[in-house]
């Protein structure tokens, strides 16, 4: 048995293609000393400058324009007002123009929608005069004198539009999701990217990655030959992919709907305009986060209605918010825990506010009835029966007619027949169940090597949960991102999943692999995955029938 | 005080790059001495020279708003500014 990768962390496919280099940790906070502005306008000017500077000499359109954007914020006339008067009120004037620019940014985000994700941007804008009224110019990225991959917690527009692809030839997130700029950025300037890869910051400088962005894995200190392997993969891929589109289906004609995993307006439209076939996620956070009051129903309806017109008549499953202690969700009123993975989080957040719930489910009909669309609805860390019973009540009398749950819990798995004989469909969440079922916190880069979604344990969890699913005569679909590994994925099918949800920019790949596959192989190959004894063996036989 | 009333001719509303094209309009025309300010009929102005201000109404496709101007070069500034939001400019921008 070869060792396939010595640490492999797994973040969200963003741009495909494969880079191998040392990696170079970059902190990104405001450094350099440089001489503090006199006042307001005098750091608006400065701002106003550098994004400027930084637009000229931009390496993308869209860096260009999004730099503009910002520099028309650092200018604004009101902004620059509000945070005026707050200093003649007595704030100190970096306090005050953040302060200015996050009510700014509250009003944008009280709007929904596309709007919302313009509110990042202000606070960005209110950091930058912020700090050129402290003296502090943001930093730039290091230039070691040779090719790298840049890891960072997340990286802001006016950060990457200067970069050079010929130096910086891949970018590794902890943050970020596939409508952020790293990711627009990282598909234009042509290099490989992973976002929201939870154990960024585990990668020590220096050390040899080698950063698969089709499935957004980065192999740490990577075995020899695996860059070549994959970058023959690629090659294979993009081969097969110019050959296959529309629908998902296996040679033999077994249908496996391709699904999106969106998590904002703008994720929604992105996805729309591509071929796949619907989304299998959308994750309804983004909401509700950083609030300190709830979002009201108009807000939340015209943000549903969004995007659900967007797909029209395709599928769109929308799970009820997934948040916890430890989220930003002060209006919750959530108390401080120890364990957040094990607490009050997912659905249990209604034991407290259930009339949240009740609200976002309310919305989400009156969406659907503006819109003319059908949503299919499901409730995060489900752990038992009685609760997804509970949860289809509520979701059908709210008017809602295709009511899921989420699979994460693994009490939930070994529990699916009597689960599924409440609800309408189930939807495995890989990430979540690899973390519960081998007891390794998702955040830690030391316990990685067991998150990997090939642990022979989580696929016997999603073999026992399509059991419960055939029992019930229920669909079973997987919205982790091992939706997004084909090879992975040919697995699942084989398990008897029927619809697999990722990052758009997986599904051509996916797509293709299923499309060179009958469905008896792909149960041969769930079969061998089982029987191995390691994450990376099962990964390695049946690598070895796919590919060989 | 001049006014005129116009409607939202691109796709995606006033926001985006139309936005930035109007406000762009009403910030030279502040810089040469015409404060403009814009508003839905009847509701509070808001200054037509904040991008922030003017994407924080919101503004639709199709409906209309009321600009008013006021300073030397009034009248002119409000012809630029009508005729700035009767293009689709949403129809011009790239994917």
């Amino acid at each position: 048995m070869s060792t396939y990768t010595r640490t492999v962390l797994h973040g969200v496919p963003a741009s495909p293609g494969v880079a191998t280099a040392p990696a170079i940790w970059w902190d990104g906070a405001a450094v350099d000393a440089v001489e503090p502005a006199r006042d307001l306008d005098d750091a608006s000017s400065r701002v106003v400058d550098d994004l400027g500077r930084r637009a000229a000499a931009a390496t993308t359109g869209e860096g260009r324009e999004v730099l503009e954007a910002l520099a028309m914020f650092a200018a604004d006339p009101e902004l620059l007002a509000a945070a005026k008067q707050r200093v003649e009120a007595g704030q100190e004037p970096p306090e005050a123009v953040r302060t200015a620019a996050a009510g700014y940014a509250e009003q944008l985000r009280s709007l929904g929608g596309y709007l919302a994700e313009r509110a990042a941007d202000v606070v960005d804008v209110g950091d930058r005069l912020a700090a050129s009224l402290q003296g502090r110019a943001m930093a730039s990225l290091p230039e070691p004198g040779h090719a790298y991959v840049l890891v960072a917690r997340d990286l802001a527009p006016a950060d990457t539009a200067l970069l050079d692809p010929s130096v910086v030839v891949g970018i590794v997130t902890e943050q970020g999701g596939p409508t952020s700029h790293t990711t627009i950025l990282a598909r234009s300037l042509g290099i490989p990217a992973a976002v929201a890869c939870a154990q960024a910051g585990s990668v020590a400088g220096g050390h040899e990655v080698v950063l698969d962005g089709s499935t957004g894995m980065v192999h740490v200190d990577p075995a020899a030959g695996l860059a070549e392997k994959l970058a023959e993969r690629e090659r294979r891929s993009a081969e097969r992919r110019a050959r296959v589109s529309g629908p998902g289906r296996t040679a033999d004609d077994t249908a496996v709907k391709l699904l999106a995993n969106i998590g904002t307006v703008d994720d929604a439209r992105h996805a729309a305009g591509q071929d796949l076939e619907g989304v299998g996620l959308f994750r309804t956070e983004f909401l509700f986060l950083d609030r300190s009051s709830e979002p009201g129903l108009d807000e939340q309806v015209e943000t549903y209605a969004d995007v659900l017109s967007a797909f029209g008549d395709r599928r769109v499953v929308v799970r009820t918010l997934d948040a916890g202690s430890d989220k930003p969700v002060p209006f919750l009123g959530l108390s401080a825990e120890d364990n957040p993975a094990l607490g009050i989080r997912g659905l249990r957040t209604s034991w407290p506010r259930p009339d949240v719930l009740q609200r976002q489910l309310e919305a989400l009909a009156a969406a659907a009835a503006r819109t003319g669309t059908r949503p299919w609805v499901m409730a995060p860390m489900v752990s038992t029966p009685h609760e997804a019973d509970a949860f289809a009540h509520l979701a059908r009398n709210a008017g809602l007619d295709t009511v899921g749950v989420m699979v994460e819990v693994p009490a939930a798995a070994l529990r699916a027949t009597h689960l599924l004989r409440h609800v309408d469909f189930a939807s495995i969440g890989t990430n979540d169940l690899a973390q519960y079922a081998l007891a390794a916190d998702r955040q830690l880069g030391d316990v990685a090597a067991l998150l990997d979604p090939w642990q022979p344990a989580v696929l016997d969890l999603v073999a026992a949960t399509c059991a419960g699913g055939s029992a019930q005569s229920k669909a079973i679909g997987v919205c982790g991102e091992a939706a997004a590994d084909p090879l992975l994925a040919t697995v699942l099918v084989g398990l008897g999943v029927r619809s697999l949800s990722m990052a758009p920019v997986a599904v051509p790949a996916v797509r293709a692999q299923l499309a060179d596959v009958d469905l008896a192989t792909c149960t041969r190959v769930a079969e061998v995955a089982r029987q191995a004894t390691t994450a990376a063996e099962a990964r390695a036989v049946v690598a070895g029938r796919l590919t060989g | 005080m001049p006014s005129r009333t116009a409607t939202i001719a691109s796709s995606v509303g006033l926001h985006a790059r139309p936005a930035k094209l109007f406000v762009d309009l009403a910030g030279k025309a502040a810089r040469d001495g015409v404060t403009v300010t814009v508003a839905r009929p009847g509701a509070e102005p808001a200054n037509a020279a904040s991008i922030l201000a003017v994407l924080s109404l919101g503004v639709k496709h199709g409906e209309t708003v009321e600009l008013t101007a006021e300073g030397e070069g009034a009248e002119a500034a409000l012809d630029a500014l009508v005729e700035e939001l009767a293009v689709d400019r949403d129809a011009e921008t790239v994917g």
